[in-house]
């Protein structure tokens, strides 16, 4: 076990090292760190002094292992566009993004599972049919458009629910929370859904599919001759055999949800960290791009490692075969 | 000759004597004396797809013959024409079946156009991913050793991150790079590059596995002993065999293709307003959505949904229909 903890942390390492390397060779080489510094009319002797004072002139080893000893002290430099920190605006951001992608991975889950286990158990019933017809529309519909369509019916024709921003925020401490004000709660049930409505298409087709083969297996027919109660053999055995692969997958998704909440939250004018990288590509912000890159990056490197962790942890069989390697 | 070539050549043959020698050779013949074509029938949703496809793909083809306006030509838009709702509604104009939007342009000619734009980014960038994953998939399968174990790994890595991630990340540096060429024609390659990476890394993966095993047969053990250049062998000898899986993987991409530019030019960093395309219509819809005018969105966001649909059915279809063990 520690072995194996040991070998992925490497290997993480290596791939968070990659990320940095894609950052730092963006924030290098797109655009000119000095020439968004300073005004038009600054003398060639004032920027190339910048250019030394930045370090700028050093060896290519030396400004990387710079940028990465600054990114682990978070330090990613100074907005092009807002002027300001690029780590204060993220730290302004990042709450807003972690509450939506809680909400939406809860929805996920909390619907998800009961609607693959019913399906599964029942399959010829019209509400499993009806929910794996909205399941295929949640796959195919592209997460912008369930978006538009919800603030159509609930905000535009309905008046139920707002259709941008985060609601009142109350502050506790560095981390700003909707969750505590009836207006963020509101401000968070359209997104929240349009977040997870794919995420919970994808765990109710893939607890069904593996209900579908756990149900056929010997111990299951046995579990039944012995004249176990129902409950029992689909929740008792069924189901908890079935959530190896669904934890691991909930987990990988987890990073999915981070990523999609992109357009989650320009549909939705939703201020996180997906809006702020989209505003930073628009207008070519090369240092906030980098630092999102990095913490993006560092997130799923994170996610991936405790998955695979878990994942060891929940199945010995995976434990054995990590053994004998 | 291995054992495999020459059984399916007797196969053939038994199968030519009981057949009427003009159909013998025709490949038209032998496709619709095809199971594939007899799966395909059979399945009244498949068929159904198909022609949702082939009227969406042929509607943008024709998109200059039948659209009644042409959204490009800027003397024939006037902006006295915008926001009209669609022809039926009160208020509408007959000249505007679907509409107007905020620029007077005719909502159907533009999503004639804009589908046409759509697709076509979607099959470039599709045809990009499969050629880089197929040759990689290729090359890492047969050479093996540090050169498999590099492709890999880079796969790994890439695979960590959602594909539309890296479709936005490759999109957002290459905009910065050529932020000062405000080239509109330079952003559809900007979108095929874009898609078109962010998506080799299934069909490397896939191609890769098929490799592993091809490569130990006899027929390329066979090719090698003749003194073959391993690309001939790769290319003419090994791709043949891996090709209904590509297939497959390349059909449902181009459904994921086709969402993730409308997602990229929706978030408006894909093509600019005056090249429409279904994202770009959306985007543009959605501005005035709360202004009632629903016809900018409902109409070419209706098309990208039953068109991603469509070609997600079919390629469902095809991956079971290619499946031998499913029959």
């Amino acid at each position: 076990m520690l072995a194996f903890a040991i070998r992925r942390l490497l290997e993480a390492l290596v791939v968070m090292l990659t990320v940095a390397l894609l950052a730092f060779l963006l924030f290098r080489y797109v655009g000119d760190p000095v020439n968004q510094m300073v005004g038009q009319d600054t003398s060639l002797e004032d920027r190339l002094k910048l250019r030394e004072d930045l370090g700028l002139d050093d060896p290519l080893l030396v400004q990387f292992a710079r940028f990465v000893g600054n990114a682990v002290r978070l330090d990613f430099g100074i907005s092009y566009q807002m002027k300001q920190p690029v780590i204060s605006i993220i730290g302004d951001r990042f709450p807003a993004t972690i509450e939506l992608a809680l909400a939406a991975a809860l929805l996920a889950v909390a619907l998800g599972i009961p609607m693959g286990v019913y399906t599964g158990i029942h399959r010829d019933s019209w509400l499993s049919k009806v929910f794996l017809t909205v399941s295929l529309v949640g796959i195919s519909l592209p997460t912008f458009l369930i978006g538009i369509l919800l603030i159509y019916v609930f905000s535009v024709w309905l008046h139920l629910l707002p259709s941008f921003g985060r609601g009142e925020v109350v502050s506790l401490g560095f981390w700003r929370t909707g969750l505590l004000t009836l207006s963020g709660l509101k401000a968070l049930v359209l997104p929240a859904i349009t977040l997870g409505l794919f995420q919970m298409t994808l765990v109710t087709r893939l607890v069904r599919a593996e209900m579908l083969e756990v149900l056929r297996t010997d111990y299951i027919k046995f579990a039944r001759a012995r004249g176990l109660s129902n409950r029992a053999v689909n929740f008792g055995h069924a189901l908890r055999n079935t959530l190896v692969p669904v934890v691991t997958v909930i987990g990988l998704q987890l990073g999915s949800i981070v990523a999609f909440a992109i357009i989650t939250e320009t549909v939705f004018q939703w201020p996180g960290m997906g809006l702020m990288f989209i505003q930073a590509v628009q207008h070519a912000d090369i240092p906030v791009m980098a630092a999102y890159l990095m913490l993006v990056g560092f997130l799923f490197v994170l996610i991936n490692f405790v998955v695979d962790l878990v994942y060891v942890r929940i199945d010995p069989r995976i434990r054995i075969l990590g053994r004998a390697a | 000759m291995s054992d495999e070539a020459t059984g399916r050549m007797a196969n053939g043959q038994s199968r030519m004597e009981d057949k009427p020698l003009a159909t013998r050779h025709s490949p038209l013949a032998r496709f619709f004396d095809s199971d594939l074509l007899y799966s395909f029938t059979r399945s009244r949703l498949v068929v159904a797809a198909a022609l949702v496809t082939a009227l969406v793909v042929g509607a943008a083809l024709l998109a200059p013959l039948i659209a009644p306006q042409d959204p490009y030509d800027l003397k024939t838009l006037s902006l006295l024409d915008a926001n009209t709702p669609p022809a039926w509604e009160h208020g509408g104009d007959s000249r505007f079946l679907l509409g107007t939007d905020d620029q007077g342009r005719d909502v159907l000619s533009t999503m004639l156009y804009g589908t046409r734009s759509s697709l076509m980014i979607g099959l470039a960038a599709v045809l990009l991913a499969t050629l880089l994953g197929v040759a990689l998939g290729l090359w890492a399968g047969y050479a093996g050793g540090r050169v498999d174990a590099f492709i890999m790994r880079a796969a790994d890595v890439q695979l960590t991150f959602p594909a539309i991630l890296t479709a936005l990340l490759i999109d957002g540096v290459m905009l910065a790079i050529f932020k000062n060429f405000r080239l509109d024609a330079g952003k559809f390659w900007v979108l095929v590059i874009s898609i078109g990476l962010a998506y080799w890394v299934q069909y490397a993966r896939t191609v890769r596995g098929v490799t592993l095993v091809e490569r130990n047969k006899e027929y390329v053990q066979a090719a090698r002993l003749i003194g073959l250049s391993p690309a001939k062998i790769m290319f003419q000898h090994i791709l043949p065999n891996v090709m209904g899986p590509v297939l497959v993987i390349a059909t449902i991409n181009l459904a994921l293709a086709i969402i993730t530019e409308a997602t990229l030019s929706f978030l408006g960093v894909g093509l600019p307003p005056t090249e429409p395309s279904l994202g770009t219509m959306i985007q543009i819809g959605n501005r005035y959505l709360f202004s009632g005018s629903w016809w900018m969105v409902a109409f070419p966001g209706l098309t990208l949904a039953l068109l991603a649909l469509a070609v997600n059915l079919l390629g469902d279809w095809l991956r079971d229909a290619l499946n031998p063990k499913l029959r």
